[in-house]
């Protein structure tokens, strides 16, 4: 499969070059593949959170010659994102498709990237295995943990009660590393502190996740954050009933004027301009990238009105840190079944953070 | 569960129940008033979605969320009449149309929604009724909007209605036999169309509290099927409007269990507990509609019925 792309995309290269050679100035930028992009989203592209993350971050891609960017939003993650990804690779005429919701990846993208192998998939996780799925899919990922260790550590410092509230969607992994993640940041500046979280069950369902934070905030919580697509419910209800906040995916500080601390954000854009600028080459995607504070993938939200000095001072620190991979995770490391899960200090990119099942010791919650 | 944690569950249910249960109510309301004329609208969802949307543009937009709560019932008003005008034609079916308007109302709100996504409106006040307890979470669960007081205040008055006057008779008359209706002298289209319209009004009233109280902004996710679950309780309710109100307000309560034992610490198993609602109803359903007295309830006219 991959034999034969790469064949395909050198003999168009040679064509190329060779049309240049032999006529206008501005032929090798004309005969290059147009690259016909789709984008395929779980919800609205403006939900103040992931989709419209991975929306704003998508403008990069726009801006390359020779690329088209086809979107769809409110895409589930059932048999519909087969059923969408095939119309833009049918209809289309899409090339290159990002799936960028969690449960898109297993059956759907991998089944269609073994159906249509001259299709570039990359997937919006850590999920893609090099040893068993398809070489023309493909994963990016931003380990937002890292900056919601900071919003932990700024969190731990603004909280009177040093009870966080967390109002969750999914256990999967990557939810589960930001909740636990959350905890450690706030113990490294209050080791009583604790993190309650409320599972919903689904990425976005505003009247749970509502009944959510207001059952966090009547059980004593006085800082809410959460890990749901779209978090301005989330927020406004904590600041509606008082109480402080973290943000989420993108920037929510304009709803909570009153109580917002910072919040944990993805850049996207530096993947995207990453794929960008290999398109605008002709070059092949890489197949898997993955990123943290120290490659410029992330970023935490400006300070709002309820993070207190101490708290922007340590947060500072802690981001200053995480540039410098200074390891989250330091073992050992029990959950809050009383298992020792981590012994060892782990590498902030290690894979076995990837397969995160539990929730640490100090977490008040369950993931089933 | 210590009694403490029971006592947390029971004020989480109560507040739930207030907080949650006033777009069932509404929606619910509305459509037994449509049901008891002799239609269905099955297109509420439609209603409740760009109720919620219109109002929380007017909202933003004149500054007075009164205001915006009007222009969703106008919304839902021009919804259900348009639903009631094409259920007159002849030859078509009533459920069908509300299945096309369900997915019309939402396309609408979706389209014209996107600018008001962003924004932050101004919202409905609640009336604290829990000033006399010095128990902060109860004194949050009796943060009442005033939307639910109406909706209780406009179920006892459909109940009495529909019972007592001339109007409530002719909407009964026409429900259930649409030749003595006829005979009556009255125009069954025109009494229909009317129904719809109000019961598409009361459903956009209902979409209002979802945007402009609770869970209080406007987005594309804000419904999930809440529309839809009310025409069910309507069935579940017995076409009263009365059990409409108790039956939105063991849905709300109902609702918050999930949510509430996951914070005192009851964390297992929270898929099974989110879907109490659910649950609960079908077990209700099966327990109340068996009886042949819930037989007698259904309007006859109902394409349900026939």
């Amino acid at each position: 499969m991959i034999r034969s792309s790469i064949n395909r995309r050198s003999l168009l290269k040679a064509g190329a070059a060779g049309l240049a050679a032999s006529a206008l100035p501005f032929g090798l930028a004309r005969a290059q593949t147009p690259i016909v992009l789709g984008a395929v989203y779980v919800g609205p592209r403006d939900d103040f959170g992931w989709n419209q993350a991975h929306a704003v971050a998508m403008d990069v891609l726009k801006q390359v010659p020779g690329v088209t960017v086809i979107e769809e939003e409110n895409v589930p993650e059932t048999d519909a994102v087969s059923k969408s990804m095939e119309s833009m690779i049918n209809l289309d005429g899409a090339n290159l498709v990002l799936a960028t919701s969690f449960g898109y990846y297993k059956p759907f993208v991998v089944e269609s990237a073994k159906k249509y192998p001259a299709v570039q998939f990359r997937h919006a996780a850590p999920l893609w295995n090099k040893d068993t799925d398809p070489a023309n899919a493909g994963s990016y990922f931003c380990y937002l943990n890292q900056a919601h260790f900071v919003d932990g550590v700024a969190a731990g410092l603004s909280s009177a009660s040093g009870k966080i509230g967390f109002v969750a969607a999914k256990p999967i992994p990557s939810v589960l590393s930001n909740i636990n993640s959350v905890l450690l940041g706030a113990r490294s500046v209050n080791p009583n502190a604790t993190v309650q979280v409320i599972f919903t069950g689904e990425w976005s369902l505003p009247v749970r996740e509502a009944e959510a934070a207001n059952a966090l905030i009547d059980a004593g919580c006085d800082v809410i954050t959460c890990h749901v697509d779209g978090p301005k419910v989330v927020i406004e209800t904590a600041e509606g009933r008082g109480v402080k906040s973290c943000g989420h995916n993108a920037s929510q500080a304009p709803l909570a004027p009153k109580g917002f601390i910072t919040g944990a954000e993805y850049k996207w854009e530096t993947i995207y301009k990453i794929y960008a600028d290999a398109l605008a080459k002709g070059e092949a995607l890489p197949n898997f990238i993955a990123g943290g504070y120290h490659n410029d993938m992330l970023r935490n939200s400006a300070y709002g009105a309820g993070a207190t000095p101490e708290a922007i001072k340590a947060a500072d620190a802690a981001i200053e840190g995480l540039k410098a991979q200074k390891p989250i995770y330091v073992g050992p490391l029990k959950d809050n079944k009383g298992n020792v899960v981590i012994d060892g200090t782990k590498d902030n990119y290690d894979p076995v953070l990837d397969g995160m099942d539990y929730l640490l010791e100090g977490v008040v919650g369950s993931t089933t | 569960m210590s009694e403490n944690g029971l006592v947390i569950v029971l004020i989480a249910m109560l507040g739930g129940a207030i907080r949650v249960s006033t777009p069932f109510m509404f929606v619910a309301l509305g459509e037994t008033l449509t049901e008891k004329s002799g239609r269905i609208n099955l297109g509420l969802e439609g209603n409740l979605v760009l109720g919620a949307m219109v109002a929380y543009a007017g909202s933003y937009q004149t500054g007075s969320p009164w205001l915006g709560v009007l222009f969703a019932g106008l919304a839902g008003l021009v919804l259900g009449a348009m639903h009631g005008w094409i259920c007159k034609l002849p030859k078509v079916n009533d459920i069908a149309v509300g299945i096309a308007f369900m997915s019309f109302g939402t396309g609408l709100a979706f389209f014209f929604g996107k600018p008001y996504i962003q924004p932050t409106a101004p919202r409905l006040e609640a009336i604290p009724l829990g000033w006399w307890s010095s128990n902060p979470s109860i004194a949050q669960a009796l943060q009442v909007n005033p939307l639910f007081l109406v909706g209780i205040a406009l179920a006892v008055f459909m109940w009495w209605a529909l019972a007592n006057t001339r109007w409530g008779l002719i909407v009964r008359m026409t429900g259930d036999s649409a030749a003595s209706a006829r005979a009556m002298g009255v125009s069954i289209d025109l009494v229909r169309l009317l129904a719809t319209a109000a019961g598409g009004f009361l459903a956009g009233v209902g979409g209002a509290f979802l945007s402009l109280y609770y869970p209080g902004s406007w987005n594309e996710g804000l419904s999930s099927g809440q529309g839809l679950m009310a025409v069910a309780l309507v069935i579940f309710a017995r076409w009263d409007p009365v059990r409409c109100v108790w039956a939105a307000l063991l849905f709300g309560a109902a609702g918050a269990i999930g949510p509430s034992l996951q914070s005192i610490g009851i964390s297992q198993g929270y898929y099974f507990f989110n879907a109490a609602p659910y649950i609960l109803t079908l077990f209700i359903m099966i327990a109340s509609a068996r009886s042949k007295s819930a037989a007698r309830d259904v309007p006859g006219e109902l394409s349900l019925a026939k």
